[in-house]
């Protein structure tokens, strides 16, 4: 197990080194210009230059390239080219709201998709899975800003339990963080919710009709027990599998819910950054992102072998 | 079969918990010291005001800078930090610093600090080079008195340094403003009104400051940037929302205190608030604008700039931009409306609806051959979507071959830099906002620019108009410069120098708890007050 982790880790190597040298050219052939954010609508042409000259944008591709994979690979992700702050900073106060967040989304989703798809595939063909089946539907259907405004609607402005928008860290306290982490999490729930439902459902209608089943329920082993113990564990793997790829999206696709809910999270740091083409925050977000899902992957594949022992690596 | 009873006691049991939680949740109610919370237009990521003509850091810049002198509600110049007198020679201006000015960091305001900052900023403002372009000496005569020579006359002087527009001339200390105008600072010491926190700043997230308790203010009563800037809170806190339904929602809900600018299509939400005023605080507005390539064809020919002209419709473009008349004027006037060189003169073509007609048969006359004219369209910007969509179908209704291309903002703003032929990657209209103070004035407004490849994108080259502005830059008095101008608005209108597509005003939103905004086109936060909490 231990040399497949190693391996596994060194093989991130060159997938990392592709993707770097990807995305900074990509990004150098993608038109704009972030020495025109900097100036302003007023600035001349001969002011650009100057900045831009500044900056270093009008060096060879490979200076560039060279100059920020030095700095890279020492731990230095740089400086934004708009204000001027080191992009690690940056990315550090802005990774935690988004991590938590993804956490509790993921929490919340588990807590309630695996009993309802356990349950909907116990139920095969009833109003039970019909039920399941259908807020699935809804839940890929309607898009998060929508679920946002109307849980924002209910709970903030007409009960106000919580507060509209806003984030605030674990160390202000429970409640604060809850207060407004908790609608969130729930608009991003529905999906993935509907997602995890899904996918227990089928994972587990599959395992339902094998021999060892029949075999536990005819030896009088109690449904609950045949369902959650010997059917959800083999059925584990796939729901395994988009829980963790779900865990990613989440970290590196909430835009829409941060601005909806103005959490100053990763996401709206990346599509700033792409709007402004500042590519030093850009290049080190989508390095960052890549090496989370990479993380992640690893992570789902350790735990197979625990929920599955015919597994081995 | 067992019936089904309300389960009276887990239902209080329930209802006693979510109470609790709700109770638990509720956002804290008060804070020990009066602060703001405001949602800006952007949010604030350069912090150099003389790095970057961004509104954003214009505002910012007001809150911790202060200036020499400013530009009351009548755009006339008023002392701000320092008093003047001007020789009779006109050629030198002597400024005396007042009593009490003091940094952020305790030092004294100097003649020589302010010696350094208008030198920074006289290589960056288009404005401030034209007078350094004169300018014999820059002196510090002693602590207090700055003297500024010049070898001829330049009339204009204070305003320029008093405008409110791009680019204001802010003191800083004198070691700051050494830094190279192609650079930016990094230590953000005023002597304004407001401090800086630097420990808070979340570039694109957040930016609070706190009140300066040593500022000295004037005595008068406050106009626009000029007069008393006193300050009532402790802090004013901008917190950028990209959402403005959610900051709206936050508004109506109590969370935050003003909106600086709401979509005008919200605006029914908070009219249902009773504790939210929306008002106009800016009294000047915004002018819409189209502007053409005079580098290549078609627009490289004047009858054909004078087509475009009549095929739009100030009317049909502001309508589309903003729904309501409510919040539109058509207005003739390329130095806009309610300013002091206002004139509508050659506006008629714009102002009066679409001539498809009269269009058509200019481009004929001009021997138009169907030359595509490449127009872009941000489709990222609210505010810039609209109007290329309409002009787009107005040209074609007079004839024009439009080859419209959707892009993000920056893809425009670097392309628009690109002087290679439209089919290169090239362009021949695009369109754009200002605020009125930034095209109030001939010295100002970048448009009215005609030294080529020195002007702004566009580049014509027009010594026609270079002349009409050195008039208006020597006229001696206000009625001369007002002559000067109108004839600027005459050339303007019939050579094409730009398409005035009309004003527009965005409202904004504050809860009643906040009071004696004053009016400005500058969000400033001085004089203001917060009851009840």
């Amino acid at each position: 197990m231990l040399g497949y982790i190693l391996r596994r880790v060194l093989a991130t190597i060159p997938v990392m080194i592709i993707v770097a040298i990807f995305v900074f050219l990509l990004l150098r052939l993608t038109p704009g210009d972030p020495a025109a954010i900097l100036a302003g609508d007023a600035a001349t042409p001969a002011q650009l230059e100057r900045i831009r000259d500044r900056l270093g944008l009008n060096d060879p591709l490979y200076v560039q390239f060279l100059t920020w994979a030095g700095q890279t690979l020492r731990g230095d992700f740089g400086t934004s080219l708009i204000s001027n702050t080191p992009v690690s900073g940056m990315i550090a106060s802005r990774l935690g709201p988004t991590i938590n967040i993804a956490m509790m989304t993921i929490v919340i989703s588990v807590l309630l998709a695996v009993p309802m798809g356990v349950i909907a595939a116990w139920r095969h063909r009833s109003w039970v899975d019909f039920l399941v089946m259908s807020f699935s539907v809804l839940g890929f259907s309607v898009p998060v800003f929508v679920i946002g405004y109307i849980l924002i609607h209910i709970f903030a402005i007409d009960l106000r339990w919580v507060p509209v928008q806003g984030y605030k860290p674990l160390s202000d306290g429970l409640g604060p963080f809850l207060a407004r982490a908790i609608l969130p999490s729930l608009t991003l729930a529905t999906i993935y919710v509907a997602l995890i439902a899904r996918m227990t459902r089928a994972s587990m209608l599959e395992v339902l009709g094998e021999d060892y089943i029949r075999t536990a329920r005819a030896k009088g082993v109690r449904e609950n027990v045949v369902l959650f113990r010997h059917a959800l564990r083999n059925a584990a793997v796939p729901i395994l599998t988009i829980i963790g790829t779900g865990f990613a999206l989440l970290i590196s696709g909430v835009v829409v819910t941060e601005s909806v809910f103005n959490i100053p999270g990763i996401g709206r740091l990346t599509v700033d950054a792409i709007l402004a083409r500042d590519y030093p925050v850009i290049q080190a977000m989508i390095l960052l992102t890549a090496g989370i899902y990479v993380f992640v992957n690893l992570l789902v594949d350790i735990s197979y072998s625990i929920f599955d022992p015919r597994i081995r690596y | 079969m067992p019936t089904l009873r309300p389960n009276i006691r887990g239902t209080r049991r329930l209802a006693a918990a979510l109470l609790a939680g709700g109770a638990l949740l509720a956002p804290a109610a008060s804070f020990a010291d009066t602060t703001i919370t405001a949602v800006m237009h952007s949010s604030l990521r350069v912090l150099d005001p003389v790095i970057t003509t961004a509104h954003i850091t214009r505002d910012h810049a007001y809150m911790i800078y202060d200036v020499l002198t400013a530009v009351d509600e009548n755009f006339q110049p008023q002392p701000q930090m320092a008093d003047w007198t001007v020789s009779d020679d006109k050629l030198t201006y002597t400024f005396t610093l007042r009593d009490g000015l003091k940094f952020h960091d305790g030092a004294p305001v100097t003649a020589t600090d302010v010696v350094a900052s208008l030198e920074r900023w006289g290589k960056r403002d288009s404005g401030g080079q034209m007078i350094f372009d004169v300018t014999a000496s820059l002196t510090a005569a002693d602590d207090k008195t700055v003297v500024w020579t010049l070898a001829s006359p330049f009339p204009p002087l204070l305003n320029v340094i008093s405008k409110q527009s791009a680019l204001p001339p802010f003191i800083m200390p004198a070691r700051i403003a050494a830094t190279s105008p192609d650079e930016t600072i990094t230590e953000y010491v005023g002597s304004g009104p407001f401090v800086f926190n630097t420990d808070a700043y979340e570039p694109g997230v957040s930016a609070t400051y706190d009140k300066f308790e040593d500022y000295v203010p004037r005595d008068e009563p406050p106009s626009w940037m000029a007069g008393g800037k006193v300050v009532n809170v402790d802090h004013v806190v901008w917190t950028t929302m990209p959402d403005n339904l959610t900051a709206i929602n936050a508004l109506a809900n109590g969370e935050i205190d003003y909106i600086e600018q709401i979509q005008v299509d919200l605006k029914p939400i908070l009219d249902a608030s009773p504790d939210v005023t929306v008002e106009m605080r800016d009294p000047l507005g915004y002018v819409t604008i189209g502007r053409p390539n005079f580098l290549y064809p078609p627009f490289d020919n004047k009858k054909v700039r004078q087509a475009a002209l009549l095929a739009l419709s100030q009317e049909d473009v502001l309508a589309t931009m903003m729904g309501s008349p409510e919040y539109y004027t058509i207005c003739g006037a390329i130095f806009g409306c309610g300013t002091p060189l206002a004139d509508e003169t050659g506006s008629e073509p714009i102002t009066s609806g679409a001539h498809p007609d009269e269009a058509r048969a200019l481009l004929e006359e001009a021997g138009y051959d169907g030359t595509p004219v490449v127009l872009m369209q941000p489709t990222d910007v609210v505010s810039l979507t609209n109007q290329p969509v309409v002009a787009a179908q107005a040209l074609r209704n007079a004839g024009f071959n439009v080859d419209m291309q959707a892009m993000d903002w920056q893809s425009v703003v670097q392309r628009r830099a690109q002087q290679s032929p439209p089919d290169e990657g090239g362009w021949n209209l695009f369109f754009t906002n200002w605020m009125i103070p930034e095209i109030s004035d001939p010295l100002i407004n970048v448009m009215v620019n005609g030294r080529g490849d020195d002007a702004w994108f566009g580049w014509p080259d027009d010594p026609e108009i270079e002349a009409l502005r050195s008039d208006f830059a020597q006229a001696p008095d206000d009625a001369a410069r007002k002559a000067a101008a109108s004839k600027i608005q005459a050339h303007v209108m019939d050579n094409v120098n730009y398409i005035h597509l009309g004003e527009y005003a965005m409202p904004q939103a504050r809860r009643d708890v906040i009071d004696n905004m004053i009016q400005s086109p500058v969000p400033v936060f001085w004089n203001i007050t917060k009851d009840g909490e």
